[in-house]
């Protein structure tokens, strides 16, 4: 109370603010040479180059005419191409009767990461509900029991993107933990096995992985041993995403002092307990920042698929580019599908800034 | 009666009271360098017992050896009765009984008081969840910090920490307490706290292995002081002796810098 008086009785006129506030930024902006040259380079960009871009964004842009001439006819960009070929975009070949299917398999695997980003609900009951998602998920998707059966080489789009992203970091991380326990372990057959598998991971490019899965092992398995291409090319993302995560969750068990693992030694504990409650919860703590930068990476990886002809979002949206009834408009396509990769990747960094303010407050 | 007699006969205390500890012939190396040489000692149950020497004499390490946070090499060790061996599921057992409290505290930093408290008593004694927050509760009243239960390690003091450490070994009712310079961590004007805490357990009747240079609480509690040095246990003795009548020159050497 007092101090709110205070600032009423000694608050400037509002007209004074504004001009403090304009000196001060006048001060930031034109202060120094350098500083004056730079506001007025970057003056400079943003004057030539935001209004063109808004003018073929929405001005000349087609937001809403669904025939297909008035893009051709259009200086800007053709928005009802998106509108009209939405389905394509989001779903690719998957029989279009059949669209609800990945529609619901969508809004499921959204709907169970928003319900799993609450602390409230990491139970062990959220890995049971997963699995058992994910089963349900696949049925939906493959068919059979009912359901028209469609082949994975007919799946596309967002639901691929949202299944390969979601079971490989989900399979990931716990086996790039068990790698990165396995990594410290002081029984040499274990530690060195372990390195081999994640340097040779780490020294391949994810595209030969993808393709060692995808044509090489055709080669050598026979036909009946051969999992399905979709199931060969998610084990080939997990099994990088592991050996990177376990390089990270390392770096994060090396912060935990020796102090740590003595005090639950004394207490009793087993090592596998131990791991679980006392140095795991500290190491991916001091490891969020980096597991969160190598999960974002995993999310856009997902898209290298469309290498060995699995189709992704960016694949759909090449084929629905191809449609001869319309111009081929790219640039609105590909801004579309990048801002589905914006969504999923800056969601997940907000996740995981939660997740390190929340680690603060505990210490 | 007992503990009058315990004390006259220094060395091996000739009481009726079973053996806690059992030290015969006990070595230690690290690499090439011997680190405990020859060690006998048995402590038995109920005795408060004080080690003290110069630093890197090995005074941690012999009482790292009881709970075998490290391993002896030659001779034995047993426990209420159990010998120390490699096999993993004797050493969860015998730690179980073993309460330690370490120089820098080692509170688990994630977990509240509390949850550092009930850890144990759920996850290795398999207690239920209300059973283990009253045991938790029980001892935070007796370290007298039952009102810092839902902060985290980082936000207490020093000697507050150190109390935590005390009552979350207790909650596993130990038989045997192990102390490696509890207090010397601590900023002066802390360390009668933990101490205080100490003395009420030893009068308790808790059996106590303590590492110190706090003589004056030595003094207070110690049924005998051990003397060791490069890795040898040069006197042992009760305190009124070894303080007044020291019987060996190293401990006089000792002494002579540790008390002015
Ligand atoms: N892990 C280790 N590896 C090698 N030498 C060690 C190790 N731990 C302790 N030492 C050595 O063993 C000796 C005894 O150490 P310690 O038991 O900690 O002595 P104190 O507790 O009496 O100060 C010291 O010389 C120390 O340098
Ligand atoms: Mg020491």
């Amino acid at each position: 109370m007092k101090a709110l008086s205070l600032s009423l009785q000694t608050a400037p006129m509002p007209g004074q603010i504004r001009v403090g506030a304009l000196w001060r930024y006048a001060k930031l902006l034109f202060g120094t040479p350098l500083n004056a040259a730079l506001t007025l380079l970057f003056g400079t960009m943003i004057v030539v180059t935001v209004p063109p871009m808004l003018r073929w964004l929405v001005i000349d842009g087609v937001l809403f005419d669904p025939d297909p001439n008035a893009c051709r006819v259009a200086a800007g960009a053709c928005w009802s191409f998106i509108y009209a070929k939405s389905g394509q975009l989001l779903f690719g070949i998957y029989p279009f009767d059949e669209r609800w299917r990945p529609a619901l398999v969508c809004l499921l695997i959204l709907a169970l990461l928003g319900w799993s980003v609450r602390p409230a609900s990491w139970t062990p009951r959220l890995a049971a509900l997963w699995v058992a998602a994910l089963v349900l998920i696949f049925w939906l998707m493959a068919g059979g029991f009912g359901l028209i059966e469609v082949p994975t080489s007919s799946w596309g789009g967002l639901p691929v993107t949202l299944i390969l992203t979601v079971v490989a970091i989900g399979v990931a991380f716990p086996v790039g933990i068990l790698l990165a326990l396995a990594r410290r372990s002081t029984m040499p057959a274990i530690r060195i096995g372990t390195v081999v598998l994640i340097e040779s991971v780490r020294g391949l490019p994810l595209l030969s992985i993808l393709f060692v899965a995808s044509i090489m092992m055709p080669l050598f398995l026979p036909e009946a041993l051969l999992p399905d291409k979709f199931v060969r090319a998610l084990v080939a993302l997990t099994i990088f995403a592991a050996a990177y995560l376990a390089e990270v969750i390392r770096g994060g068990l090396q912060a935990i002092p020796n102090g740590q693992y003595e005090a639950a030694a004394a207490l009793g504990l087993p090592f596998w307990r131990t791991q679980y409650l006392v140095i795991l919860p500290q190491a991916i703590r001091v490891a969020i920042p980096a597991l969160a930068n190598t999960i974002i990476v995993m999310i856009k990886n997902t898209s290298l698929v469309l290498v060995v002809g699995l189709f992704d979002l960016i694949s759909s949206g090449k084929a629905a580019l191809a449609d001869p009834d319309w111009p081929s408009p790219a640039a609105e396509t590909f801004l579309f599908i990048g801002a589905i990769f914006f969504a999923l990747s800056f969601s997940f960094a907000r996740f995981a800034d939660f997740l390190e303010r929340r680690g603060l407050t505990a210490h | 009666m007992l503990s009058s007699a315990a004390k006259r006969v220094a060395p091996m205390p000739a009481s009726s009271e079973p053996a806690a500890i059992e030290m015969v012939g006990m070595n230690k190396w690290y690499g090439s360098f011997h680190v405990l040489k020859d060690i006998n000692l048995t402590v038995r149950r109920g005795e408060r017992l004080v080690i003290c020497g110069p630093s890197g004499s090995g005074k941690s390490t012999m009482i790292r050896c009881i709970n075998r946070l490290e391993e002896h090499q030659h001779g034995q060790i047993v426990v209420d009765g159990v010998e120390l061996t490699n096999d993993l599921k004797k050493i969860d057992v015998i730690r179980r009984d073993i309460g330690m409290v370490f120089q820098h505290f080692n509170l688990f930093p994630h977990l509240t008081i509390l949850e550092n408290l009930m850890l144990s008593p759920i996850w290795v004694r398999s207690m239920r969840r209300w059973q283990a927050e009253q045991t938790a509760m029980h001892y935070l009243e007796r370290v007298k910090i039952p009102d810092q239960a839902h902060k985290y390690p980082g936000q207490l003091s020093g000697g507050q920490q150190q109390r935590v450490a005390i009552a979350r070994a207790l909650c596993m009712s130990p038989k045997i307490m192990l102390f490696d310079e509890p207090t010397s961590a601590l900023d002066p004007e802390m360390v009668k706290e933990v101490l205080d805490t100490m003395v009420a357990l030893a009068e308790d009747g808790m059996t106590m292995l303590c590492v110190t240079h706090e003589m004056g609480f030595a003094r207070q509690i110690a049924d005998r002081i051990v003397f060791m040095d490069q890795g040898e246990i040069v006197e042992m003795n009760n305190p009124s002796e070894f303080f007044s009548n020291p019987s060996h020159e190293r401990s006089k050497l000792f002494l002579g810098q540790i008390l002015y």
